[in-house]
């Protein structure tokens, strides 16, 4: 009783050294705080000091390949010459509306396509069925009076997105197919489903990619050969296939055994039952990690340099080597890769936090 | 026609459609496989294992010449695969462990600075940093001719940094046999003094004592004379430096690259499974005394461990996977030695085989082992 007396007693005591500095409190609060702001502030201040000097002050705004030689700064003539090389590659110049209108189209379909009330089995199969032919039909031409254009000559960020959009979609499907099959209760349909995402899963896609432009030629009969692109494509869409398949598998195994059991007493019948009861919700649940899945590929593309495809990486670092510009512009060409791939993983991420908090608003 | 109906009959029926279409799909692959090697003289099977390789290659966990075998250079390989796996794992587990307790910093400035690591990090592709980084020390450090001498014996130049090679002469084993011995004592000092601490509630001295059981033993074979090193110290040709110990710029990108990845993609699983935990174990540990440090350490971290192991797991696979970028810089890893050996031997087939047996086989022990581990710290209920 005395203690609480004496409390109740004691003269109102100074607020702690915190909470009196307000805002600045989280700053500056304690001695150990005080010191990482300062360290931090230090760095930050020192890295955009490089930076603007770098990007602006020190850089070269006009001119040739010359006159940044001399300076330490950026050269920002370089991207202007190299941009469009950078973006189509060895794509004809005169065509080259084309694979931009192409890669306009890819986002306007895929920004309509993120948003969740226009999601349906009708969208995944006009992606199929419309979006990805008429894409096909742009950048190979050969109808509706477009020249022809070979795939070898395809190249730079179309190409890039290309493998990874329509590998992605494509993969999708096969990976329901797969995650299926890993569930289904037949032994030897789920045998073999294991042993392909497991084997897909524990070797790197390089590996995959070489079977596919290295060892696939061999297995393929006198004068049957596939086309460089195809291969790598199919590579990807069956490494997809296998991740997919295994993100699937989690969503699957998330709905209860009792939709199954309920689906069946109603008479339907397995296909039945999964396309209308359990992946509807399975899917829902493995949209969020799915979208994070598609930034991984969509980054794990830039392998196929390695087997010498023509990507965007790729014509980036072609255009480094140019013999004009060699050894000048190597951050520069490098920057803007990183800033193309870095916007559109970022925007990627962004969307996926929001179907994240989508679902929980609807679905508490 | 009734059995068209039976499920019994419908499971078999497309079990032996699936068996069936695999295997003609395989055997369709084989013939034509050997038809076609057959007509280009290819030799098939693992004869050329043991052929003489016939190349060099630049840098080597274990020793290795041109006239060793193909099955020792793709030894060589895996050994190189392994080295820089393992290291960018312990470097990047540990920077990321940093990162990930610096993104939930009660300090904005210092939350958002991992914040913006992190981001940068895992929106950008690995491949790009590589070629990046090793851009970069190419173009930035001196060539070879004006090498910077740093120290004695020590050179830095865009070939790489050469520094002395310490080759033990005499009492190598018993150096290495004083170690492990070390380190096996001080791992029990270690257990027994956190059980009497328990068992008391007393603090002791059982990390000073276990880190001298470390260390004592191998000083005083030191100190005994017990142990010769020969320093072989780097000489400066005219063109290039000999002897030494040669860190080459390709090995350093990829480490640079590899750990790094790790560690952006660490820091968000230790993030996540620090958030994880109850709020009520730091409140508990503040009412206990504890400070914000010691709790951490004492009282979420080892929560968080059970939640973390699982995604960290895959964070080891994908580095693991992952290192077979460096044929992108020329660093001889399993899948650049494989490449080399299918260009001078034809054996394509084979050799992928082998080296995705291997990354293969690697996957699972990795698997196999966090497993364990996981299992070792899973929280056993009652």
């Amino acid at each position: 009783m005395a203690d609480i007396q004496a409390l109740a007693l004691a003269p109102p005591q100074p607020a702690p050294a915190a909470a009196r500095m307000g805002k600045f409190s989280a700053y500056f609060g304690t001695p150990g705080n005080t010191i990482i702001s300062v360290a931090s502030i230090v760095a930050i201040v020192f890295v955009a000091k490089l930076a603007i000097g770098w990007l602006f002050i020190d850089a070269v705004f006009a001119g040739t390949g010359e006159a940044c030689k001399v300076a330490s700064g950026a050269c920002w003539p370089f991207v202007a010459q190299k941009l469009r090389y950078m973006l189509f590659g060895f794509y004809p110049y005169e065509e080259q509306w084309r694979p931009l209108l192409a890669l306009l189209l890819l986002f306007g379909a895929c920004l309509f396509s993120m948003i969740p009330r226009f999601w349906s089995r009708a969208l995944l199969i006009a992606w199929i069925v419309v979006i990805l032919p008429v894409l096909y039909i742009l950048m190979a031409g050969g109808v509706f009076g477009l020249t022809p254009v070979a795939t070898t000559s395809w190249g730079g960020l179309p190409l890039s997105f290309m493998l990874s959009f329509v590998g992605l979609t494509l993969a999708l499907p096969l990976g329901i197919v797969l995650a299926l099959a890993r569930a289904s209760n037949l032994p030897a349909i789920r045998v073999l489903a294991v042993g392909f995402i497991e084997i897909v899963r524990g070797v790197p896609l390089i590996s995959i990619l070489f079977m596919a432009t290295v060892m696939l030629p061999l297995f393929m009969p006198d004068g049957v050969t596939i086309d460089k692109l195809v291969r790598a494509q199919v590579a990807i869409i069956l490494f997809a296939s296998a991740y997919i398949a295994e993100i699937v598998r989690g969503g699957l195994q998330d709905v209860p055994a009792g939709q199954v059991e309920a689906g069946k007493s109603l008479g339907l019948h397995y296909w039945q039952v999964m396309r209308k009861i359990v992946l509807p919700q399975a899917l829902k649940k493995v949209i969020p990690p799915m979208v994070g899945l598609f930034i991984g590929f969509f980054q794990d593309t830039t392998l196929v340099t390695i087997v010498g495809l023509v990507d965007f990486l790729d014509t980036v670092r072609a255009a480094i080597r140019d013999p004009e510009w060699q050894g000048i512009a190597v951050l520069e060409g490098y920057l803007v890769a990183a800033a193309v791939y870095f916007t559109f993983s970022a925007l990627m991420g962004a969307y996926s936090r929001f179907l994240e908090k989508h679902f929980r608003t609807t679905h508490a | 026609m009734a059995f068209l109906h039976d499920m019994r009959f419908r499971a078999y029926f497309y079990q032996i459609v699936a068996i069936g279409f695999v295997a003609l799909v395989g055997w369709t692959m084989f013939s034509t496989a050997s038809g076609n090697l057959a007509k280009q003289n290819i030799a098939t099977g693992f004869d050329f294992l043991t052929r003489p390789a016939g190349f060099v290659i630049t840098e080597s966990a274990i020793a290795f010449e041109a006239t060793d075998t193909v099955g020792r250079a793709i030894l060589v390989g895996i050994a190189n695969t392994v080295k820089v796996s393992l290291l960018a794992a312990i470097f990047g587990t540990m920077l990321g462990l940093g990162v990930g307790i610096a993104r939930l910093s009660h300090n904005p400035l210092l939350a958002r600075l991992a914040l913006v690591y992190v981001e940068l990090l895992r929106n950008v592709p690995l491949l790009l940093y590589l070629f990046l980084w090793y851009s970069l020390i190419i173009l930035i450090l001196p060539p070879v001719k004006q090498a910077l001498h740093l120290l004695p014996g020590v050179y830095l130049s865009n070939s790489g940094l050469v520094v002395p090679a310490a080759l033990v002469e005499r009492g190598g084993i018993a150096l290495f046999a004083c170690l492990v011995g070390g380190a096996a004592a001080a791992l029990a000092i270690r257990i027994a003094s956190t059980r009497r601490r328990v068992a008391t509630g007393q603090s002791n001295h059982g990390g000073l004592i276990a880190l001298a059981a470390l260390l004592v033993p191998a000083l005083l074979l030191w100190l005994a004379n017990g142990v010769a090193v020969n320093w072989d110290f780097p000489t400066a040709g005219k063109f290039r430096l000999t002897g030494g110990l040669h860190v080459r710029p390709e090995f350093v990108a990829l480490l640079f690259g590899l750990a790094l990845s790790v560690s952006a993609n660490v820091a968000e699983i230790v993030r996540a499974g620090i958030q994880a935990v109850n709020k009520g174990q730091w409140e508990a540990s503040a009412a206990l005394g504890l400070s914000r440090g010691k709790a951490m350490r004492l009282v979420v971290l080892p929560q968080a461990l059970r939640i973390i192991i699982p995604p960290l797991t895959n964070t080891y696979l994908t580095v693991f996977k992952n290192s077979s970028l460096a044929i992108a810089i020329g660093y001889p890893d399993l899948v650049m030695v494989s490449n080399t050996v299918m260009n001078q031997t034809g054996q394509a087939i084979e050799t992928i085989a082998i080296f995705m047996g291997v990354y293969l086989a690697l996957s699972i022990a990795i698997s196999l082992l966090m497993n364990w581990y996981n299992a070792h710290v899973a929280l056993r209920e009652r």
